[in-house]
C-alpha cells in the first residue's frame, strides 16, 4: 500500500450531504474484477450527460479542480454500499484525502486500507475549508498526518483524531493481513478454544 | 459491575487478540461471499501465496449479477463482464474449497437469505460479508456486518478482522403495530427518526413488544436497513422464534450439540442493568404505513403525507432535498398518495422472503395490475420459489399481472438487465432509493411488500388499508 506522510493539493467542495457510494461509483462499474482504473468514472453519473459528454459545472469537470487531491464533503460521506470500488476510483482519480464532518462507517475503514486518509472534524472547521476550497487551485490544502493537522491555504491549523493503528498502517504503507498473520498463534488458540466451547460453529 | 449489552457478549465470545490500544482480532464464524466483492480479494490472496484459512466457514452464492429471467442458463443473458464476474466466483470456490450455491442449484439465491435459509447463520455468531446488508443476520442475535473487498482477503486469509469495539445503542419499539404496518415500516420509519448518520459508531439492538412479535422474517427485514441508519449493525435477542426457525436446518447443530447450543443461546440477551450510549423509544402504535419521497432512506413519510420543501429542513439538507425533488421530479406539497408509478419491485435482501410474498399475494388475490404496468416479483431464494408455487402464491402474482422470475439481487441495484430507464418510478420493497441505484435517471420509492401490492393495483402510490 501506498505510504501516506504529508499532502498539500487542491481541495474540491462538495458540499452535497449524504454523497453515497452509489454517486461516488455507479454500480454498472463494479463488473470489474481488477482494482485499477476506475478514477474515469469516479461520480460518473454527476460528472458526465446521457451521451458521455462532461457536465461544465460538475467540481472536478472545472478547470481548477481536474486534479484535486482532496476532498471537502459534506456530512455523512460515503453512506450505503460496501463496496471498496468507492476509494478505488477516488484513489485511481488522484483522491489522496476527503475531508467530512462524517463519514459512513464502512467507506470510512475502506479508505485506510488504500492510503486515502479520510479526517472527521467539526462543522464549523469543515465550513472553514470549504470556503478555502471554493477558491479554486490557488487556495491549497496542507494534510500532515504525523501530527495530526490540516492546514487552509492562509494558514488556519486545525487537529484531527485517527486511531493510532490505523495511521501506523498508513505512515508505514503496512499490509494489515501480514501483520495479523504474525498473530496466528493467537488465532490458533482461540480457535482451538471456541471450538471446544462451540463446536457447532 | 454493569451488566453487559447482547453486542457486549457476543464481542467477548470472538475476541482472538487485543492489542494495547484496544485494536482486536475478532473471530469470524461465516464469512459470506458474492461475486462482486470478491474477486479482487482472492487474487490478492493468489499473488501473496495464501490461502483460505477456514473454507469450511466460508460460503459463496452469485446473487447481483445474474438475471432473474427463465432460462438464465443462457450465456446470451449475462453481459460479458456479469459473465466473467460468475465465473469468477465459480473458479474461485473451486480452487479455494470453500461451500458453493452456483446459479443451477436451487439453493441460489440472495446471499443474506440463503444463509439463514440454509442453517448456517446462528445465534451468537460473528457473520461476514462483502455486502453492507449484511446486517440481516443480526435477526438472529449474529452480530453481522459489511466488509470492504480488503478486509473480505483478511478474513479469507486470517478468519478474523480488525476491529475496535462500537457503542451501544437499543432501539425500542414499544406496544402493538396497527393493522397494515410491517416491519418494513419500523424499520424505516426509525431511518427517519434518527437519520442515514444517526447510527454511526454504533451497534443496535432493537427490541420491545413490537420486535418481539415479529416473524424472523420480519426481523430480518428490520436489522438488514440497521446500515442505512448508518449503524455497523443491527440486532435482535434470540428467543423461542428464532431457535424454532433454525432447528433442523442443513447446517444447524443436531441432537445433542443442538441442546448444548440452546443452553449457550438462552444467555444472549443484554442484561438489565448494561449500559447504553444511547436509547431511543418508539411506540408501535404511532407507526404508519410509510414511504420514500426523496434519494436517501432517511427521507420518510408517512402515506397520508405530502411531499415536503426544502425549507422545512436545516444545513446541508436543504441543497440535498432541493436536488432530490428536482431528480425526483416531485413538487412540494403533493400528497404522496397522488403519486403515479410504472414500475413495482417485489424481492431483495430487504423484503424477498416468504412471508412479503405472502403479504403482497394477500393484498393481490383476485385483483389485477393497472394497465401498463410492469410488475415483477423476485424470490429472494429458488427455496422461496419452490414454496411460494406450493402455497399457491406464484399463481395469484401471475393472475394478477406480475411477472414471477428467478432468484437474484434483480433490480435492487441493477447489476443485471432488471433496470428501471430514466424518468420512470418505481414503488419498490428493497432498501435504497439513492440516484441512478435502480438504473440511471430511475425514480425509487421504498415501502413495504403489502403497500407495494397496493401500488401495482391502483397505479399509485397507496395507503395499503383502503385495499384491506
Amino acid at each position: 500500500m501506498d505510504k501516506f506522510e504529508t499532502l498539500t493539493g487542491v481541495a474540491a467542495p462538495m458540499p452535497l450531504v449524504n454523497i453515497d457510494t452509489d454517486m461516488i461509483i455507479p454500480k454498472q462499474f463494479l463488473k470489474t474484477i481488477k482494482r485499477s482504473g476506475l478514477g474515469v468514472n469516479l461520480f460518473d453519473e454527476m460528472r458526465y450527460d446521457d451521451d458521455g459528454n462532461e457536465i461544465p459545472d460538475f467540481v472536478l469537470n472545472q478547470p481548477a479542480y481536474r486534479s484535486a487531491e482532496i476532498l471537502v464533503a459534506g456530512d455523512n460521506f460515503g453512506c450505503g454500499s460496501s463496496r471498496e470500488h468507492a476509494p478505488w476510483a477516488l484513489k485511481d482519480f488522484g483522491i489522496k484525502s476527503v475531508i467530512s464532518t462524517s463519514f459512513a462507517d464502512i467507506f470510512y475503514n475502506n479508505c485506510f486500507k488504500n492510503g486515502i486518509l479520510p479526517i472527521v472534524l467539526p462543522q464549523e472547521q469543515v465550513d472553514i475549508l470549504m470556503e478555502d476550497a471554493r477558491k479554486g487551485e490557488n487556495a491549497r490544502i496542507t494534510v500532515d498526518l504525523e501530527n495530526q493537522t490540516v492546514t487552509s491555504s492562509d494558514g488556519q491549523s486545525f487537529g484531527f483524531e485517527v486511531d493510532p493503528f490505523k495511521k501506523h498502517c498508513l505512515l508505514e504503507g503496512l499490509d494489515d493481513i501480514g501483520l495479523s498473520l504474525e498473530k496466528s498463534a493467537s488465532i490458533d488458540a482461540f480457535e482451538a478454544k471456541a471450538g471446544q466451547a462451540r463446536p457447532w460453529v | 459491575m454493569t451488566g453487559k449489552t447482547l453486542y457486549d457478549k457476543i464481542w467477548d465470545a470472538h475476541v482472538a487478540h487485543e492489542a494495547d490500544d484496544g485494536t482486536c482480532l475478532l473471530y469470524i464464524d461465516r464469512h459470506l461471499v458474492h461475486e462482486v466483492t470478491s474477486p479482487q480479494a482472492f487474487e490478492g490472496l493468489r499473488m501473496a501465496g495464501r490461502s483460505v484459512r477456514a473454507p469450511d466457514k466460508t460460503i459463496a452464492v452469485p446473487d447481483h449479477n445474474v438475471p432473474t429471467t427463465i432460462g438464465r442458463e443462457d450465456p446470451e443473458q449475462m453481459t460479458e463482464d456479469s459473465r466473467i464476474q460468475v465465473e469468477a466466483l465459480d473458479k474461485n470456490a473451486k480452487d479455494f474449497g470453500i461451500h458453493y450455491y452456483p446459479v443451477s442449484d436451487i439453493r441460489q439465491g440472495i446471499v443474506h437469505i440463503v444463509g439463514p435459509e440454509q442453517g448456517w447463520t446462528l445465534p451468537g455468531m460473528t457473520v461476514v460479508c462483502g455486502d453492507s446488508h449484511t446486517a440481516t443476520h443480526g435477526a438472529f442475535g449474529a452480530l453481522a456486518h459489511g466488509i470492504g473487498t480488503s478486509e473480505v482477503e483478511h478474513v479469507l486469509a486470517t478468519q478474523t478482522l480488525i476491529q475496535k469495539k462500537s457503542k451501544n445503542m437499543k432501539v425500542e419499539i414499544t406496544g402493538k403495530l396497527r393493522p397494515g404496518v410491517t416491519a418494513k415500516d419500523i424499520t424505516l420509519s426509525v431511518i427517519g427518526a434518527t437519520g442515514t448518520a444517526g447510527g454511526t459508531g454504533y451497534v443496535i439492538e432493537y427490541c420491545g413488544e413490537a420486535i418481539r412479535d415479529l416473524s424472523m422474517e420480519g426481523r430480518m427485514t428490520v436489522c438488514n436497513m440497521a446500515i442505512e441508519g448508518g449503524a455497523r449493525a443491527g440486532l435482535i435477542a434470540p428467543d423461542e422464534k428464532t431457535f424454532e426457525y433454525v432447528k433442523g436446518r442443513p447446517h444447524a447443530p443436531k441432537g445433542a450439540q443442538f441442546e448444548a447450543a440452546l443452553d449457550w443461546w438462552k444467555t444472549l440477551y443484554s442484561d438489565d442493568d448494561a449500559h447504553w450510549d444511547k436509547v431511543i423509544t418508539i411506540k408501535g402504535e404511532d407507526i404508519a404505513p410509510v414511504v420514500t419521497w426523496g434519494t436517501s432512506p432517511e427521507d420518510v413519510l408517512p402515506i397520508t403525507g405530502a411531499v415536503p420543501s426544502p425549507n422545512d429542513f436545516e444545513g446541508g439538507k436543504v441543497e440535498a432535498a432541493q436536488r432530490s425533488l428536482d431528480y425526483m421530479g416531485l413538487e412540494p406539497g403533493t400528497p404522496l398518495s397522488e403519486i403515479e408509478i410504472d414500475t413495482v419491485f417485489i424481492g431483495s435482501c430487504t423484503n424477498g422472503r416468504i412471508e412479503d410474498l405472502r403479504a403482497a399475494a394477500a393484498i393481490l388475490k383476485g385483483k389485477k395490475i393497472k394497465d401498463g404496468m410492469r410488475a415483477m416479483v423476485v424470490p429472494g431464494s429458488g427455496l422461496v420459489r419452490a414454496q411460494a408455487e406450493e402455497e399457491g402464491l406464484a399463481d395469484i402474482f401471475k393472475d394478477a399481472g406480475f411477472e414471477w422470475r428467478l432468484a437474484g439481487c434483480s433490480m435492487c441495484l441493477a447489476m443485471n438487465p432488471d433496470q428501471l430507464k430514466p424518468g420512470e418510478r418505481c414503488a419498490a420493497t428493497s432498501n435504497r432509493n439513492f440516484e441512478g441505484r435502480q438504473g440511471r435517471g430511475g425514480r425509487t420509492h421504498l415501502l413495504s411488500p403489502a403497500m407495494a401490492a397496493a401500488a401495482a393495483v391502483t397505479g399509485r402510490l397507496t395507503d395499503v388499508r383502503e385495499l384491506m
